[in-house]
């Protein structure tokens, strides 16, 4: 089967630091991946790497079928990436942020509804401005924008921050999801037990470089330089 | 491709309404420097009017400073940007919607300082279709020139200091014509006034293909 992701020797410069370098990673669909590593290792790269945000110096690389050096761009109405911040507008409300993803996803008015809905956002949070919202609640906000769009791809970097128990539960559900509708999802996480999936993939990156990997669910194609 | 556009217009509109940045801070300074203007030209109500057109120019040219970095500060202060480019918009609609959001705003902060300017120095106005028609076209360069050097400078990662220094000279043949345009509609200077609105429109043609094709490479990099 042809890989979701496929890195060969990848190299990313952020500025003329090499964030990533000679990275190599394969990820199939419905696949579930963490990506552990301590901070400044590339984790939150190699998601933008995958979303076709940041241009590959050197190496290979596709995602869904698309080429990382000349089609990146064509990745990334399929890729939907949570980073540190929510990508939100803190001057509108739960709902004119939901409405303006939506629309500008060419998602309907009913998905808007149901994700609002399966992210707790229905009722009284609503009518409030992003601004006015706990961390937490404006993560929450951001994850629904994401479930709306339906990617073929989930870019999470550090999910599980700023949320409560009930919340990071969501969170994982929604990853559990997500993978079983055949989304491939990629957690970056330097506290790997606050994911609480079962059945996962384990990348650990260190320097730019992938250092091990599980390749649990993956079989030999998995293997890593 | 434009309902995209229209859709990021409304939703700057939409956060300026709700932050009233706009109508709390931006429109007070507006009058302010007018009102500052008069101090400083004493009170000869003559000199005021001749020298009308080219203040409100300059001041506008101020606000729209403040105006454009804020529009940069909506997409950057949480990411947002990213998530744009994430999305099936293409970068012409981002920026025709930016460029639109942007148009609106300085055209209702021009219609404010213009009643002002008339009430506190008292003009007239002559040519009522050549300051409309001056007003809207000196506005289409303004906003376009400067949706796209503001993200321009936020690749450059110094937005606040640079923004001026590199969008006031490129903006400057807009200041000529309007003021000439204005001179003429308010009756105080001898020029044609259509003719200048005539170069104008070529600068606002030139300047919004300019920001029309270089845009997304620009955007990429911010």
């Amino acid at each position: 089967m042809t890989p979701v992701i496929d890195l060969q020797n990848s190299m990313v410069l952020l500025g003329r630091f090499p964030a990533l370098t000679d990275l190599t990673m394969l990820a199939s669909k419905g696949e579930i991946i963490i990506v552990k590593g301590p901070n400044g290792a590339g984790k939150s790269t190699l998601l933008r790497l995958c979303a076709g945000l940041l241009p590959m110096k050197q190496g290979t690389g596709s995602v869904l079928g698309f080429d990382l050096t000349t089609e990146r761009m064509s990745v990334r109405p399929h890729v939907g990436l949570l980073g540190h911040k929510t990508g939100l507008y803190a001057d509108l409300t739960v709902e004119e942020n939901m409405g303006f993803w939506a629309q500008i996803s060419n998602a309907s008015s009913a998905d808007k509804r149901s994700a609002m809905d399966l992210l707790g956002l229905k009722g009284r949070l609503e009518s409030v401005c992003v601004r006015n919202l706990s961390e937490g609640q404006r993560r929450r906000v951001s994850l629904a924008t994401l479930v709306v769009q339906r990617p073929s791809i989930w870019l999470l970097d550090e999910p599980h921050a700023a949320l409560d128990k009930e919340g990071k539960e969501l969170v994982d559900s929604l990853i559990i999801e997500a993978s079983k509708a055949g989304a491939t999802v990629l957690i970056a996480s330097h506290e790997i037990d606050k994911v609480g999936l079962n059945q996962k993939r384990i990348i650990e990156i260190a320097g730019g470089s992938v250092v091990s990997d599980t390749g649990e669910s993956h079989g030999k194609e998995n293997n890593v330089t | 491709m434009l309902r995209d556009a229209w859709l990021i217009a409304q939703k700057d509109l939409r956060i300026e309404i709700r932050s009233r940045i706009i109508t709390n801070q931006i429109a007070p300074y507006t009058l302010l420097i007018l009102v500052l203007f008069g101090f400083a030209l004493d009170a000869d109500i003559e000199t005021l009017r001749d020298t009308g057109p080219g203040l409100f120019w300059v001041s506008i040219l101020l606000v729209a400073i403040l105006a454009i970095q804020r529009a940069v500060d909506i997409e950057n202060s949480d990411s947002a940007q990213d998530r744009l480019l994430l999305s099936p918009v293409s970068s012409f609609s981002i920026y025709i919607g930016k460029t639109l959001g942007l148009f609106l705003q300085l055209l209702l902060l021009e219609v404010l300082m213009m009643i002002a300017m008339i009430a506190l120095f008292d003009s007239s106005v002559d040519d009522f279709l050549l300051v409309s028609a001056t007003g809207v076209i000196a506005t289409i360069a303004i906003a376009s020139t400067g949706t796209l050097y503001g993200v321009l400078a936020t690749g450059l990662g110094v937005r606040e200091t640079l923004l001026p220094i590199l969008l006031l000279p490129v903006l400057a043949p807009v200041v000529i014509g309007a003021t000439r345009a204005f001179g003429d509609a308010f009756g105080r200077v001898n020029a044609d006034g259509w003719a200048w609105v005539g170069l104008l429109s070529v600068v606002a043609v030139l300047y919004t293909l300019l920001g029309m094709l270089a845009y997304g490479q620009l955007l990429e990099e911010a």
